[in-house]
């Protein structure tokens, strides 16, 4: 059937080639050949969760509905949903300030509320379309292990994804009215943040104030929330019920959110337009950043380039609160370090891999944005200074940056024990050091607007940055407790940063 | 115009540059311009002038050649030969979050500037092109035209002696390009040598002393606008007044068919 061209489906059908090609493009870094390996790396993966998932929830196939396993259900749920609005949220934004067919639509003389509304519905089913491959795996054991009633977890995903959408149009449209368009750009990005990794930290520092821990399944099981949280028959557990196959809970649950998507829709697409506009104004705005005259400064070339660094990471707030939103993370730890001062129960242990893996992380971003994120990269590249010491320069403005951010936490750390501190230090150093290590082999040219998806620009960096932080983690814990035994992670992650270099483009070409 | 004699030294010399990616994009090229000449290189989409440039400013390594600026191997001793040019490309090479005095600062301190010619000279050139009252904002909001000119006083607070531009007008209002060209004449004036690929041709049919007409990554036609007039008439027909426009087609179109 052919869509009458400017109808609502005819839009669907144009945003849903768009989000494919879009989805081919990430997944195959731009190259189709590169599709059938991808296709099976994603076979493997799928087949591989399935597994991690028996072992995961396998025993809790035959769950029966009351309480403890509506608390834990519910729990989960709610962490997942969290995660798909901070999600929508960011497509949201990306939906009102990116530019690219904006003014095509808004000139052509179809009825722009139609194009918003399906774009609405886009983020709505992209939402409930990523949580079901993640989901999948779990909810495939429990369906064969307890039946076709999980079946009713599906379900509960596109009613999460709807829910999710709406709330997300919903939050930015309200930033966009009460703080106005330049600011909710920054602002919706920084909460989108924030709420995806607020359930995750609120739980742990509970968990640690509690228990002295860092799971979070704890305060889910302990006896204070089962006391606290209201009876098996509550309306508040109709989710939860919903993914254990009570179909009424499941009518009702996602009747409940297509209607909120659906008024969502009704009240926000017209107008969509109009915000578009606005925050079309946004870039022409920022003229008025004018600052204080200040007298002409000439340095030496390679302070010149550290300085230049850090202005920009300082003046672009976006990318400033998308880099240390990964320090959000280091909350719990930091809990737990100033709860081990009061207790002294040995708990700083859990303090040294923290750190050494959010080091790594934080230095493989700032490595990326300075390497590959070069704006003016012919400029740099056209200076009478060696490609080397351009390198050197921009590493350490990384470095300086890492430092900066964790010499206080180790400090505190070395009042509470210095030996701790040391192990720290050290793992700080190597993990940040093969982070930027693997950035350098790695680097490519690219703008640093697009931050968001370095990851995508080489599969093996990615997973290379994020394992080599993990064994440098694991390589400190295990050394500041016994130093031998720290050899067999040590000699891991090293063979990770190996690997990574062996793949490098520059030690294939 | 300015004349040169075969005294004057070379700011530029190429020789046999070759340069392949799927397909030859430079073919062993050869082309010589001297000290403070402008020298205005033209060819069609793809020709191979943006790379020919790029191996000049040592933004791209050769497959093949020499490259010597102001007398330095460029290839041999890069650095040293980046400290005397500067390359100003069709998109400003520019920093957004940097005001135009900051990016001033920048490049002053990568080429290391002296500190006190470095501060005049940058405010000569805010001045000179209409920069002084934006110089503490930021560049974000700029205006193409405002960009290519921040991009120019860039490239021009080091004083280099050789200029490579590469579409320096594309995209500029009347009086943007008008102020770049000003600037592009005064630092001829003051000696400095400059080439610029254009595809704008009546820029180089007024600004330039001499004209290379490059096609399929070689050097087709050099010369005065003149002597390219009597070349393309000999071989094609095209008449002793005809403009440099139809004189660039006749000779690309002789060269399309010869190859």
């Amino acid at each position: 059937m052919i869509a009458q061209p400017g109808s609502a489906v005819w839009f669907a059908r144009h945003e849903w080639r768009l989000s494919w090609r879009d989805w081919l493009a990430m997944m195959t870094a731009g190259r189709r050949e590169r599709l059938r390996r991808v296709i099976i790396a994603i076979t493997i993966f799928v087949i591989f969760m399935h597994f991690v998932a028996y072992f995961m929830v396998g025993r809790y196939a035959d769950a029966v509905p009351d309480k403890a396993t509506l608390i834990a259900i519910t729990g989960t749920v709610l962490l997942s949903w969290l995660l798909m609005v901070s999600q929508a949220m960011e497509s949201t934004t990306r939906a009102f300030y990116s530019r690219s067919d904006l003014d095509l639509i808004l000139a052509s003389p179809v009825a722009a509320e139609k194009v918003f509304a399906v774009r609405i519905g886009t983020v709505a089913l992209s939402m409930a379309l990523m949580a079901v491959p993640l989901a999948a795996p779990f909810i495939d054991v429990l369906i064969a292990l307890g039946g076709w009633r999980w079946m009713g977890a599906y379900g509960l995903i596109a009613a999460m994804g709807a829910a999710a959408a709406a709330l997300a149009v919903g939050l930015t449209v309200a930033l966009f009215c009460v703080i106005g368009a330049k600011r909710t750009r920054l602002v919706a990005q920084v909460v989108a943040a924030v709420i995806g990794a607020a359930f995750v930290i609120g739980l742990q520092v509970a968990a640690i104030l509690s228990y002295g821990t860092l799971s979070r399944v704890s305060v889910l099981q302990s006896e204070a929330v089962l006391a606290l949280a209201p009876g098996a028959d509550s309306i508040f557990w109709w989710p939860a019920r919903a993914a254990l196959g009570d179909g009424t809970a499941l009518v009702v649950v996602l009747a409940v959110s297509c209607a909120l998507l659906a008024a969502v829709i009704a009240l926000v697409a017209p107008r969509f337009g109009e915000y578009a506009v606005t925050a079309a104004g946004v870039d022409g705005s920022s003229v008025s950043h004018a600052r204080r005259p200040t007298a002409f400064r000439t340095i030496a070339p390679r302070r010149a380039l550290r300085r230049k660094e850090w202005t920009l990471l300082r003046r672009d707030p976006w990318l400033l609160s998308q880099t240390l939103m990964q320090m959000l993370y280091l909350i719990p730890p930091a809990v737990l370090l100033w709860r081990s001062f009061d207790q002294g129960n040995g708990a700083v242990q859990l303090v040294v891999p923290v750190l050494v893996m959010a080091a790594g992380q934080l230095a493989g971003g700032l490595a990326w944005l300075a390497i590959s994120g070069e704006d003016a990269p012919d400029l740099v590249a056209a200076a009478p200074v060696p490609a080397s010491f351009v390198v050197r320069a921009k590493i350490e403005a990384v470095l300086g940056v890492i430092v900066m951010i964790f010499a206080p936490l180790v400090a505190v750390l070395a009042i509470a024990s210095p030996w701790h501190a040391l192990v720290s230090i050290g793992g700080i150093v190597i993990a940040a050091a093969a982070a930027t290590a693997i950035q350098l082999w790695f680097r490519t040219q690219a703008k640093r607007s697009q931050f968001r998806r370095r990851q995508v620009s080489s599969r093996v960096a990615t997973f290379a940055e994020a394992f080599s932080s993990i064994g440098w983690a694991a390589t400190a814990a295990v050394f500041a407790v016994n130093g031998w035994l720290a050899i067999a992670p040590g000699v891991l992650a090293v063979l990770v940063v190996a690997g990574a270099w062996f793949m490098s483009p520059r030690t294939r070409s | 115009m300015q004349h040169f004699t075969s005294t004057t030294p070379f700011a530029l010399e190429i020789h046999g540059l070759v340069k392949r990616f799927d397909r030859p994009a430079v073919d062993g090229l050869e082309l010589n311009v001297r000290t403070g000449e402008f020298y205005a290189l033209l060819g069609p989409n793809g020709a191979g002038k943006t790379t020919t440039l790029r191996m000049v400013a040592g933004l791209l390594r050769p497959d093949a050649g020499t490259v010597r600026v102001a007398g330095i191997d460029a290839l041999a001793d890069p650095v040293a030969a980046k400290r005397v040019m500067a390359w100003i490309s069709d998109e400003p090479m520019i920093y957004d979050k940097l005001t135009p005095q900051e990016y001033l600062e920048f490049v002053a301190g990568l080429w290391g500037v002296e500190p006190a010619l470095a501060a005049r000279r940058a405010q000569e050139l805010l001045d000179w092109l209409d920069l002084a009252a934006n110089a503490h904002q930021r560049c974000e909001g700029f205006s193409k035209g405002m960009r290519q000119k921040v991009a120019l006083a860039g490239a021009l607070v080091h004083e280099p002696q050789v200029i490579i531009l590469d579409e320096p007008l594309t995209g500029l209002d009347a009086g943007s390009a008008r102020q770049v060209k000003s600037v592009l004449r005064e630092r001829v004036r003051a000696g400095g040598t400059i080439i610029m690929t254009t595809h704008i041709l009546e820029v180089a049919e007024r600004m330039a002393d001499r004209i290379g007409v490059i096609a399929h990554g070689k050097l087709i036609a050099e010369g005065t606008l003149d002597e390219l007039r009597r070349k393309a008439g000999k071989n094609t027909g095209a008449g002793d007044s005809a403009s440099l426009e139809d004189t660039f087609l006749a000779l690309v179109a002789e060269e399309t068919e010869a190859a």
